[in-house]
């Protein structure tokens, strides 16, 4: 295995696109170093990005969003108060993966681009309504990150393509997002179903809203009439009860040892209905 | 394959090793460098046996590569107790409250909750058990491992 440490992201593509082997990037090494000890992936070569300056860093933009590099920790996202206060919900994602050892280590990039159906962190940057900055070898471009999962294990990039940052939009006034999952344990366990629900109010009423659904699809999910059936109302009773059977009908999972398809199409809209209260306290001002 | 040459810190110590770029920081440390107290037990980060702390932050070293240890400072087991032998106060709590049985996963208990202790000196239960919910002990001693967590940390504040 060569080990590369390219300093910029287009070295970094061009390096990919010119290997023929197995190729890897490591950012936390959190899941690739685990498929490499089962033998799942032996790269022929791995492009470690970490010496690319930026990487680690969290950033204003200059319309109020983030700009949240391909390195950076759940642990170090956990610790970025102001980023935490304008998007709780992606933040209580990612700190959910795996044991304090791993918090060290994984990256909300790392994470999509494992292209788990389950992956805690990508609902919450879906429902956020995220953008990925994707790097070939002829440039850059922007694109939604609910493009990107293409199937389990799988992603949209071409070879020789990579993210070099996750960015998110500006918070604005009024709005709230939050992420919960089931497990059947209290800690350090996978999706069964995970929710995500982002919400900007305008008073009472939801103006507008993102429902993400992880763990019932191939991919994580965006649910459009998830969230048209909550947009326009106080998220009333009427509308809650919408949201769940909205979210249950979009959830096409399958049975597996975490759980039947008809177990995670009722939690689908379960924990629906509980997130987007918990988004819609947030949105309001209330704490939690 | 080519070994690539890795200088780093561990520990204070400068330290260098020739490394295979598959190699993990764990067996670097282990068979590079001797310091056999990071510990095995899964290889791949669900047990907590090998944490160090990379920077400053705990980590799981087996799902570490030994080339990214590079500039870095990573301390391990061997550092806690001081140079002349004395024991680090968490390593003298776990003796007094017999917080370990077989010892296999101690090393790297010690190691992480040095690391809570560093961030926050005085945590609940709840706190203690959390951050270590990556740490596994086979032998199931988690009472008197958190019980020795808590008493060290009201030592080292001078509460106790």
């Amino acid at each position: 295995m060569r080990y590369h440490t390219p300093q910029t992201f287009e070295d970094a593509a061009r390096i990919a696109a010119g290997a023929a082997g197995v190729t890897r990037f490591l950012a936390g090494g959190t899941d690739v170093l685990v498929q490499m000890r089962s033998g799942l992936v032996l790269p022929d070569d791995m492009i470690d990005l970490k010496h690319i300056p930026g990487v680690r860093d969290i950033a204003r933009t200059a319309d109020g969003g983030w700009r949240i590099g391909v390195a950076v920790s759940g642990a170090e996202l956990g610790e970025h108060a102001a980023l935490k206060a304008d998007w709780p919900g992606v933040v209580e994602a990612m700190e959910l993966i795996g044991s304090t050892q791993v918090q060290g280590r994984a990256t909300l990039t790392g994470n999509l681009c494992n292209g788990s159906p389950a992956a805690d962190s990508v609902p919450g940057l879906v429902a956020a309504g995220a953008m990925v900055t994707v790097t070939g070898p002829s440039g850059s471009r922007d694109v939604a990150v609910e493009t990107i999962p293409a199937g389990p294990g799988k992603t949209a990039l071409a070879p020789g393509e990579l993210i070099s940052a996750i960015t998110l939009p500006p918070r604005g006034a009024h709005g709230g997002d939050a992420y919960l999952r089931f497990i059947p344990r209290t800690e350090m366990d996978i999706a069964v179903v995970g929710c995500a629900v982002n919400l900007v109010l305008d008073g009472d009423q939801i103006a507008s809203a993102r429902v993400a659904l992880g763990a019932v699809a191939p991919t994580v999910i965006l649910v459009p009439e998830a969230a048209a059936a909550i947009t326009g109302t106080a998220l009333d009773a009427a509308a809650l009860e919408a949201l769940a059977g909205a979210a249950s009908a979009a959830a096409r999972p399958i049975s597996d040892k975490r759980g039947t398809a008809d177990f995670r199409t009722e939690v689908a809209g379960v924990l629906a209905r509980r997130v987007a209260e918990i988004a819609y306290a947030r949105a309001k001002g209330h704490a939690k | 394959m080519s070994k690539i040459h890795v200088t780093t810190t561990v520990n204070g110590d400068p330290v260098e090793f020739l490394a295979d770029p598959r190699e993990t920081l764990l067996d670097a440390l282990r068979d590079r460098l001797g310091l056999t107290g990071s510990k095995e037990g899964c290889g791949t980060g669900d047990c907590g046996a090998c944490s160090v702390l990379l920077d400053g932050r705990l980590v799981s070293s087996c799902l570490v590569l030994g080339v990214e240890a590079e500039g870095k400072r990573v301390d391990t087991i061997e550092g806690l107790a001081e140079a002349d032998g004395t024991l680090h106060p968490l390593q003298r709590k776990f003796l007094e409250h017999a917080a370990l049985q077989c010892g296999f996963c101690t090393p790297g208990i010690l190691v992480a909750s040095k690391a809570l202790l560093a961030k926050n000196p005085d945590p609940t239960e709840e706190e203690v058990r959390y951050w270590l919910a990556g740490n596994l002990c086979r032998c199931t001693g988690y009472d008197k491992i958190v019980r020795a967590v808590i008493d060290a940390a009201a030592e080292m504040r001078g509460a106790a």
